[in-house]
Order: C-alpha cells, then structure tokens, then sequence
C-alpha cells in the first residue's frame, strides 16, 4: 500500500500525468477536427455518386399497391405505434419497423420527389437494366424507362431498336452543344448589346442633367437615334441567330414512361444528363462522379440553387476577398507603422490601441448594420448623386454591392492586420535600424527600405487571419451586398470588366439559402454538406497560398543568428 | 585631460560634455582631443559611459526618448549639437559600426550599395565601383566575389562585420566609431577586424571602444580610460598601459576592478 502511494506520487513527479493531460487535448482536437471534416466530406461528395435506381411496390395507407421507382436516400428505425397512429396498417406482434426515404423525382407527375415509406408490404427491390435517370433543368429528375426518340413528331427510334442508346446519346450531345450556343450567345452578345443600349440612355439623360438643350439636345437624339438603330440591327441578326437555335433545340422529343406506366415527353433542350446507372461499372460511375462533380464546380445553380452547380458563389466569395485584401492590407500597415513608429507612446495612444483591439470582438453582425447604414447609404448615396446622377433614382453605388461588401470586410479584419503587423514591427531588432540610421538614413527611409520589408511576413500573417475570418462570415454580408442568385458575375467582358457595384454570390450564404430557405430541403441537404466542404477547401486553398508566401518571405529575411 | 604630446591635427574635439537620461547623469563634463587619422580607443568597465560618448559623436543618442546632451562636440570646427545640423548628413561623415554584426535583409550588393542608393546614386557603374572598392576595403572582397547577390544573412558573423564595415567605408565618412565591433566574435575574426582596423587608420580617423584592454594596446594609437562617466585619463597608448599617471588608471589596468 505504503510503495503504492509512493509510486504513485513518483508518477507525478515524473511529469508524465501532464504529458498524458496535454497529448490527450491535442488528441480530442484533432478527433473533432478530422470528424468535422469526414463529415462534411462524406456526405458532401457522396452526393455526386450515381446511385442505383430501384423499383419497387408498396402498399398505401388504403391498401392498394402501387409501383414506385427512385433512389434510396436513407432509411431509419421508427416505433410501430407511430406507423399506426399515420394511418398504416402494420400488425400488432410489430414493435419496430424501418422505414425508407425515396428520391422518386417525376415531380411533374407526382407533385413532391422525396417520399418515405415503410417496409410493410413492401416487395423484393428490383434494378431494372433499362431505368434512367434524367437531369432536367426544370422539374428536378426523371425516374423510368425511356421509350422512344421522336424528330418533330416522326418516330426514329424505339428502346427495342439496336441503336437506340446510340440515337439518344448522339441527339443529346447536339442538344446540348446547342444549349450552350444560346447560353452564350444570351449571356455574352445581348449583354453587351443590353449594356450598350443602356449606356446610350444614360448618356441621353447625362446630357439633360448638364443642361444641354435645344437644337444641341435635337442634334444629339438624332446621333443617339442612328446609333440605337445600329444597335437594334445588330440585336435583330443576333436575335434571329438565337431563334433559329432555339427551333433546332426543340426539335427532338424523348418518350419516356414512368413506373406506374404514365407516358412523358421531355424535350431534349430540357435534358441535362441521362444515365442507366443500373447497367453502369463501377469505372464508368466514377466518371460520371467526375463529371457531375466538375459541373457542381463549374456551372450555375438551378431550381432555386437546389440543383446545378455553385460556380457563382466561389467566385464571388473569391473576388470579395480578394478585393478585401487589396483594401485591407494597406489600411492596416500604415495604422500599425504609424502606431507602433511615429505615434507618441502614452496614455492616449493605449486607448487606441484598446479600442482597435476590441473592434476584433464587436459581432459581424453590427458590422453589417454599420455597412449598410454608412457605407451604402451614405456613402453610396452621395457616390451616385456626385458621378451616377444620370441612373437615379435607380442606386448604382447607393445599394448593396460587392464593394460594400468588401470594405465592409476590410474594416472587420482591419484590427487583425493591425495587431499582427505591429508586433511584426516590434520583433525587428533595434541594431537593424540603427544600422540604416547610422549611414545616413532617415527614419522614412529605415523604415521603408529596412523595417517594413523585415516585416512582411508579420503582415502576410495577419492577412492570411483575415482571408480565414473573411471568407467564412455570412451576416453582415446578407446587409451588404450578397444575394441568393446573382443574374451575373461581377467580372465579364465588359468594360470596366470588375463590376464593384453588382451584387455577388457568396458560399457561406449559399449554405444558409440552400439550407434553409430551399423549398425543397431533401434534395438540398447534400448540397450543404458539398458547399460547406467547398467553403472550407478554398479558404484552405487562401491560406495554404498565403503561408506559402509568407515562408518564402520568411526565407529571404531569415537572420543567421537566430 | 588630453595627451600632452598631441600634435597631430584633431578631427573631433569634446568641450564640457554632459549627458542625461532622465535625471541621471551619464557622462561629467567630458572635454578631449581626437586626432586625425588615428586609432583612439576607449576602456572602462561597464556602464562607464564610454559607448554613450561614442554615440555622441554620431548623434546616435538623439534616439533615446529621455536623452539630453549639454555641451559642444566639434568636428572639423563645427558644433554637430547645433541646431541646424542635418543628423542624416552628420553620419554620412561620421559613421558606425555596432557591436553586433546588423547586416540588411538583403543581398551583399545591396547592404554595401544601401548608402550610396540613399544618396541617390543610380549608376551601375559607380555602384558597381564602390562595392568592389569597400569590400577590398574591408577585405572581404575575395571571400565574397562570386556571391554578391546572396543574402546577406548567408555569411559568417566575421565576414558580417566585415560587410557592416564595408557598408559604412562605402560612402566615404571621415570618422569610423567602431562599438566592441569584436566583442562578438571568435579569436580568428577579430584578428581580421584588428588588421582591418590597422588599414583603415591611414585614410579615416578611427574611435573604437573595447572592452578588451589587449585590443585597446593592439590596435590604439591612444587610449581615453573612462570610469563612471568621467574621462579619467587620455594618452599615447603605449604610455597610458606602460606609465598611467592617474592611480585609477593604473588599478584598471593591472585588473584590480573592473
């Protein structure tokens, strides 16, 4: 007993409980860390994987039997008293009973896409080689069997003939190539032409505003006129271009039946994607896995963001903190060389320095209300009646924007580029500077020569803790400048090609929108977990990029002696 | 307090120098001669004041917040404390080397080129010119040659003083105080530094402070012994360590304080 106690207290001692205390924290972190991240992965990129397509019967609370085709999402235990109380008949020896989550899409057809049933009554589940999946822009998928092909409304080819899948995926690509044809044309060439007609307007109205009247104001509608006219004719071409795509698009026709035997026709220009993922390996499926992933990349939400891609939102969250961090960083290193190199030390300057430092804690969401009380409506309104008269009462600047958004921003991780890159400046040793001041430098020239390239990497650490906290804030964003679908990039063709008045996309609100505000919230679950892993990924990507900087310049400043 | 056997003519000139911080009195009425082109080296003990005098020379005391110099130092008869001295200029004339080696974050080239680029110099050439001539200067030249445009940070804590004295011959000063420029190095780079210090003697007029006595008696041509902010003796070197006349001066030096 007596040697127990002794080891005992030998142990502690030793310092090994500590080691054990300390190892078991980092331990606990790094669990919830990896979970975290496992999470979202998993559910996020298991979101794009083809999933078979089953077809089975059921029997409703009315005791008829009805076939039903779909996707199982997921499946749960519940009490058999619950099946009974919804109205379902289950027998009384029954205590527990799984029930299963359908995405049975066809909501044209059947009104809703996602369904639970119970496993009573339920038949062998079947994967029937010829079920497709189709991707539609509108309505969600389709679940059944494809039936025929239809030109116009000359039949080329049944699911009998041998070339049928061939036919279908020959007509789709070229429906597809087309869709893309008009998409771009929509986008690009009557943009401009939009953009231009616009600018004629508020050029016609620039010139009422400075007064302009008389036969001067005559002389000019009429130049305005010729070119109106030029533009129109242009539009005409370009509108007949995209009218003759579009009959072309809507020409081929797929018959399509649904499990319980209801005829459908989609059009091709309706058709994302077909799959059989039923006859599909397991090469052919990881294919398509890429495929679809790169369109979540790449492309532009549909259907209320709950399909289609997030491309919009990385953008925008990207190009805000870029244009955060063109704003913030030399806000933040000449308040922190001022206080830290001229300012007077004393009592007044330690105020600053508190208040600065508590800025870092004030709630984004008063930053927001900030933003939007001065920034957009103040600043922004002032803005539009000095240099945007011509537009009012349409806002350019005077309503929330990008700009607003990332100088709103700017001023919430001003206090973290402050601190990181005063104490940068305080870790440069005094011999330096006294080295330049000793060869005739002044303290200007020191400290631009010297002391703030010494300090580059002190800044590039508090830029990258601002990139971090910037990308992943949402609430004063939904103040400032971010929307649910914005109808553009803020970059394009053209000029001035970085629209800082327009409206952005952002990740973080993504997931709230998708999350939250979807209508359809089974169809938009794995889309959170996917934004969320892609939100992560990329301020991963910001700050693996900004470290990297940061060590190189750590590397060239790197002193022998220490 | 100043050799008797002074005939050299004298670069710098102390007259009745008192320094403060704050309230403390750092240096007591501290009046001396230094003469051109020579070695003078000051000893003390610690905190005899002895550097704070050094940095007078170069107004590197202007830096200290608290610091207040009373008194005149001329160089070349002109007071450097008057009001209307450029410091910048001051140093560009009387420039310095710290104790530790302080090279720029940057390149060899550009550590040596640093002073001459503040001045405005832009030609390769020229600049070119006068790195090559302040590094043979400093003698480094044949260690360095084909690394110029490495980082500084990159060479040995010798050849970076070295460099640091490259850095400062490089645009041509007319006094060169050395701060313990040894002090933190091994045996064999000093030795370099002594030598250096020997070459340098014939065209700038050099003050150093040491702490190592055997340094002072090496490469002094005289020595000011200094103890609690009072110059106590001044001399030809080889007469202050042979034959002090102060009794202070001789307890320093046989090592029975300090």
């Amino acid at each position: 007993m007596k040697n127990l106690v002794k080891a005992q207290a030998d142990w502690f001692k030793s310092g090994s409980p500590w080691i054990w205390l300390n190892g078991g924290a980092v331990a606990i972190c790094m669990v919830m860390v990896v979970g975290l991240l496992g999470l979202i992965a998993v559910r996020g990129f298991g979101h794009f994987w083809p999933a078979d397509i089953l077809q089975t019967s059921i029997v409703d609370r009315e005791g008829a039997r009805h076939i039903i085709m779909g996707e199982e999402v997921r499946s749960e235990i519940i009490p058999a008293a619950v099946a009974r109380d919804g109205g379902y008949i289950v027998e009384q020896d029954v205590e527990l009973i799984t029930r299963y989550l359908f995405k049975m899409g066809n909501r044209d057809v059947n009104g809703r896409d996602f369904s639970w049933f119970l496993e009573t009554g339920m038949e062998k589940w079947e994967y029937p080689a010829d079920a497709i999946s189709i991707e539609r822009r509108e309505w969600g998928n389709f679940y059944g069997y494809p039936v025929a092909i239809k030109e116009q409304d000359k039949l080329i080819s049944e699911l009998s003939s041998a070339d049928f899948w061939q036919q279908l995926g020959q007509r789709l690509n070229r429906a597809l190539d087309l869709h893309g044809q008009i998409h771009r044309i929509e986008k690009s060439d009557i943009g401009r032409i939009n953009k231009r007609m616009d600018d004629l307007r508020l050029e016609r109205r620039r010139l009422e505003l400075d007064g302009v009247n008389g036969a001067q104001l005559t002389a000019a509608d009429a130049e305005f006129a010729a070119r109106r006219a030029e533009l129109e004719a242009e539009y005409s071409v370009i509108k007949k271009t995209r009218d003759d795509l579009l009959a072309q698009a809507t020409r081929d026709k797929l018959i399509a039946r649904t499990a319980d035997g209801k005829e459908v026709v989609i059009a091709f220009d309706h058709i994302v994607r077909v799959t059989r993922p039923n006859e599909m390996g397991v090469f052919a499926k990881l294919g398509q896995y890429a495929e679809r992933f790169w369109e979540f990349m790449s492309d532009e939400p549909r259907e209320a963001n709950t399909e289609g891609g997030i491309f919009p939102a990385i953008f925008g969250t990207l190009t805000m903190v870029i244009v955060m961090s063109i704003m913030v960083t030399p806000f933040g290193v000449l308040a922190a060389i001022y206080l830290r190199e001229y300012a007077k030390q004393g009592t007044f300057l330690k105020i600053i320095r508190i208040s600065v430092y508590n800025l870092a804690g004030v709630p984004s969401i008063v930053y927001g209300v900030f933003g939007l009380g001065f920034f957009v409506y103040t600043l922004g309104g002032n803005l539009d009646e000095l240099f945007y008269a011509e537009s009012l009462p349409s806002p350019t600047f005077g309503t929330p924007g990008l700009f607003w958004a990332s100088l709103t921003l700017a001023l919430l991780t001003l206090p973290i580029v402050i601190v990181s890159t005063e104490e940068g400046l305080s870790r440069i040793p005094s011999t330096i500077r006294q080295g330049s001041l000793a060869l005739g430098a002044t303290k200007a020239e020191t400290l631009w020569k010297v002391v703030v390239p010494l300090a580059t990497p002190a800044m590039m650490t508090g830029l990258i803790l601002a990139i971090a906290r910037a990308a992943g804030e949402v609430a004063p964003l939904m103040l400032v400048g971010v929307v649910k679908l914005a109808p553009a990039l803020p970059v394009d063709g053209n000029y001035p090609y970085l629209h800082l008045d327009q409206k952005i996309m952002h990740l973080g609100f993504h997931i709230y929108d998708v999350g939250f505000q979807s209508p359809n919230v089974e169809a938009a679950r794995p889309l959170v977990y996917a934004t969320s892993l892609t939100l992560v990924l990329l301020i991963i990507t910001l700050n693996i990029t900004a470290i990297k900087i940061r060590n190189n310049l750590r590397e060239k400043y790197r002193s022998a002696s220490d | 307090m100043s050799p008797t056997a002074l005939v050299e003519p004298i670069k710098l000139e102390v007259k009745n120098l008192n320094l403060y911080y704050d309230q403390k009195r750092a240096l007591n009425g501290v009046s001396m001669k230094i003469p051109e082109k020579k070695v003078t080296a000051f000893i003390g003990p610690s905190g005899c004041g002895k550097s704070t005098l050094l940095r007078c020379f170069n107004r590197m005391n202007d830096l200290v917040d608290a610091c207040r110099v009373e008194g005149e130092i001329i160089l070349d008869g002109n007071n450097i404390y008057d009001k209307g001295v450029d410091v910048a200029e001051l140093r560009r004339q009387v420039g310095m080397v710290f104790q530790k080696p302080n090279p720029f974050p940057k390149s060899i080239y550009e550590n040596v080129a640093y002073g001459l680029r503040l001045q405005g110099v832009k030609s390769k050439r020229v600049l070119d010119e006068v790195v090559e001539k302040s590094l043979r200067g400093a003698a480094l030249w044949d260690e360095v040659k084909d690394r110029l445009h490495d980082n500084a940070f990159g060479l040995s804590g010798g050849q970076q003083q070295r460099l640091v004295i490259a850095r400062a011959i490089a645009i041509e000063p007319e006094v060169i105080l050395l701060d313990e420029p040894a002090s933190a190095l091994d045996p064999i780079s000093t030795l370099k530094i002594e030598e250096l210090i020997n070459e340098l003697k014939h065209q700038y007029t050099i003050v150093i402070v040491t702490h190592n006595m055997q340094q002072a008696a090496r490469v002094s041509d005289y020595t000011a012994f200094m103890y609690m902010g009072d110059l106590i003796e001044h001399d030809l070197t080889d007469t202050l360590f042979t034959n002090p006349s102060k009794k202070q001066t001789e307890d320093y030096i046989t090592g029975r304080y300090g």
